[in-house]
């Protein structure tokens, strides 16, 4: 299991699309928008808790058809599928493996952009946390779009179409504890919601994503 | 006709594209329905002869 | 006599030969439904002292808003029925009821739109309810888009209706979820819906009539879009094995 996850690790490293492509993504979201909105700083610190978050979702959009297409295309989707580990396993791994490529770095990056967004300085610390707490779940969520549509010839706009509304719930509370503790509100509460989301998304998704992938390799 | 108002043009505009919303979908039900039985009746009589 | 159980329907041969005999009933009894609730709605009830004529557009909103919702509701149970007992009509009218349930969403939206431009000043607002229909607006385009990309009508099936339970989790997440974001953003600026709780016996009827005429038509759609996905399914069949030679 560990070995799965490590490998997809270097897979990803080697390859550069994970980290490389989804972080220069989220800085041009961030970059545009201020040409978009116009660069009232005051308009912009209002709107960067959103336009943040929105960014690292679409950023973690990018990568989520790589976590098993390769794998499926050179066929050791199927040996995974026959091994003694159950697939459920392997979901998580590959997701947990897509976070650390994407997820993680996004994280860390996030405060940066919020800079050039000119965030409320009391929202950077929720800012990270809830993209810490947050992005797990996008992960997990698009493993299991990327269960669903893994067998698929252009699976690519088919998966953002059926990921992007399952994204909702923790793209609302995420943004919301951020722009709540931007405020100086209290921003617990939300935060709480979207880590029970994210909870409830690792404990019952690897299943789905599993039995789709069943499905998919009949 | 009933006194619609001033808000004529809402309440108008509200009907005139429910109904044909639902006249699209009853039409796109039934011509599919037909076309597909044609098609299907073909196919028996074909099987039948061969 | 023997006893009938509910899965006898279950059977595509049994099914066609009981809707081909129920269907006709259905559909003429939905369009009575209709044209009666809609005409005595739209010609025979009084103006709403506040609201003016646009509360004729209840008998449009209400009823498409709850069958909305109810279409994915009968698609989530036929995809339950369909994963665990394998019965095809099940997946079937699964199917045959997105195209159905979008349509009706459609005019739940569009209804409340031109409702809420004269009552609030806006077409849209993003209310809670708005902003769930939307949302579940979404949903149904991806359930149809996975039916439609799937060549392999079983797997096509089984991936669906994956996707429709989960779908249905996140949904009904998504309607706390945006509940919590409108009130954290809007403080009382609320546009409650609900007038369906005092509404008056002279709106009330009508309305009832409405809601059993979409119901109905529902129900009649529904039948025979399973009845073609059947049909479709049979045609292909025969075409493999005429190409099989």
């Amino acid at each position: 299991m560990i070995r799965l996850f490590s490998r997809d690790l270097t897979l990803a490293v080697r390859a550069g699309g994970g980290f490389g492509l989804g972080l220069a993504f989220f800085l041009i979201v961030t970059v545009l928008v201020p040409f978009g909105v116009g660069a009232d700083t005051a308009q912009l610190g209002r709107i960067a808790p959103g336009i943040l978050w929105v960014g690292a979702l679409l950023a973690c959009l990018l990568s989520l058809d790589r976590i098993f297409q390769l794998d499926f295309e050179d066929g050791s989707l199927d040996l995974l599928a026959t091994a003694p580990v159950p697939l459920e396993g392997v979901v998580m791994m590959k997701a947990l493996a897509h976070w650390v490529t994407t997820g993680l770095p996004l994280t860390l990056a996030a405060p940066v952009l919020g800079l050039l967004l000119n965030l409320a300085p009391a929202g950077y610390g929720w800012l990270v946390l809830s993209l810490a707490l947050g992005t797990p779940a996008l992960s997990m969520i698009g493993a299991f779009g990327a269960a669903l549509t893994v067998g698929l010839k252009r699976g690519g706009l088919l998966l953002s179409l059926l990921v992007l509304p399952l994204y909702v719930p923790t793209l609302i509370f995420g943004a919301e504890a951020v722009s709540r503790g931007a405020s100086g509100q209290a921003a617990t509460t939300p935060l709480i919601l979207m880590a029970a989301i994210t909870l409830g998304t690792l404990a019952l998704l690897p299943f789905a994503a599993a039995a789709a992938l069943r499905i998919n390799l009949r | 006709m009933p006194e619609l108002g001033k808000y004529a043009v809402w309440v108008l505009s509200a009907y005139g594209v429910s109904l044909a919303l639902i006249v699209a979908i009853v039409l796109q039900t039934v011509l599919r329905a037909r076309r597909v039985r044609e098609r299907l009746d073909k196919a028996e009589a074909r099987r039948g002869n061969g | 006599m023997k006893r009938m159980s509910l899965w006898e329907y279950a059977n595509p041969k049994k099914f066609m030969a009981t809707t081909n005999v129920v269907l006709p009933w259905i559909s003429v009894l939905a369009a009575i439904c209709l044209v009666v609730g809609l005409v005595w709605g739209f010609f025979f009830t009084p103006d709403d002292f506040r609201q003016g004529s646009t509360v004729k557009i209840i008998y449009l909103h209400v009823p498409s808003a709850l069958m909305a919702i109810n279409a994915w509701l009968m698609m989530l149970v036929a995809s339950l029925i369909w994963l665990v007992r394998r019965h095809h009509v099940s997946a079937l009218a699964a199917r045959a009821a997105a195209p159905v349930g979008i349509t009706f969403t459609l005019i739940a939206l569009f209804t409340g739109a031109v409702w809420g431009q004269p009552m609030w000043g806006t077409w849209w607002a993003w209310d809670p309810r708005l902003t769930s229909f939307l949302i579940l607006f979404l949903f149904y385009l991806g359930y149809v888009a996975l039916w439609e990309a799937v060549e392999n009508p079983d797997t096509a099936a089984d991936l669906t209706s994956v996707l429709c339970i989960v779908g249905s989790v996140f949904a009904l997440l998504s309607r706390y979820a945006v509940n919590f974001w409108n009130q954290g953003l809007h403080q009382g600026a609320t546009l409650s819906m609900d007038k369906e709780e005092n509404i008056a016996d002279i709106f009330w009827y009508p309305l009832l009539v409405a809601i059993a005429g979409f119901v109905l038509l529902f129900v009649a759609l529904v039948l025979m879009r399973t009845r073609t996905e059947i049909r479709a399914r049979r045609l292909h069949a025969l075409q493999m094995r005429e190409r099989m030679g």
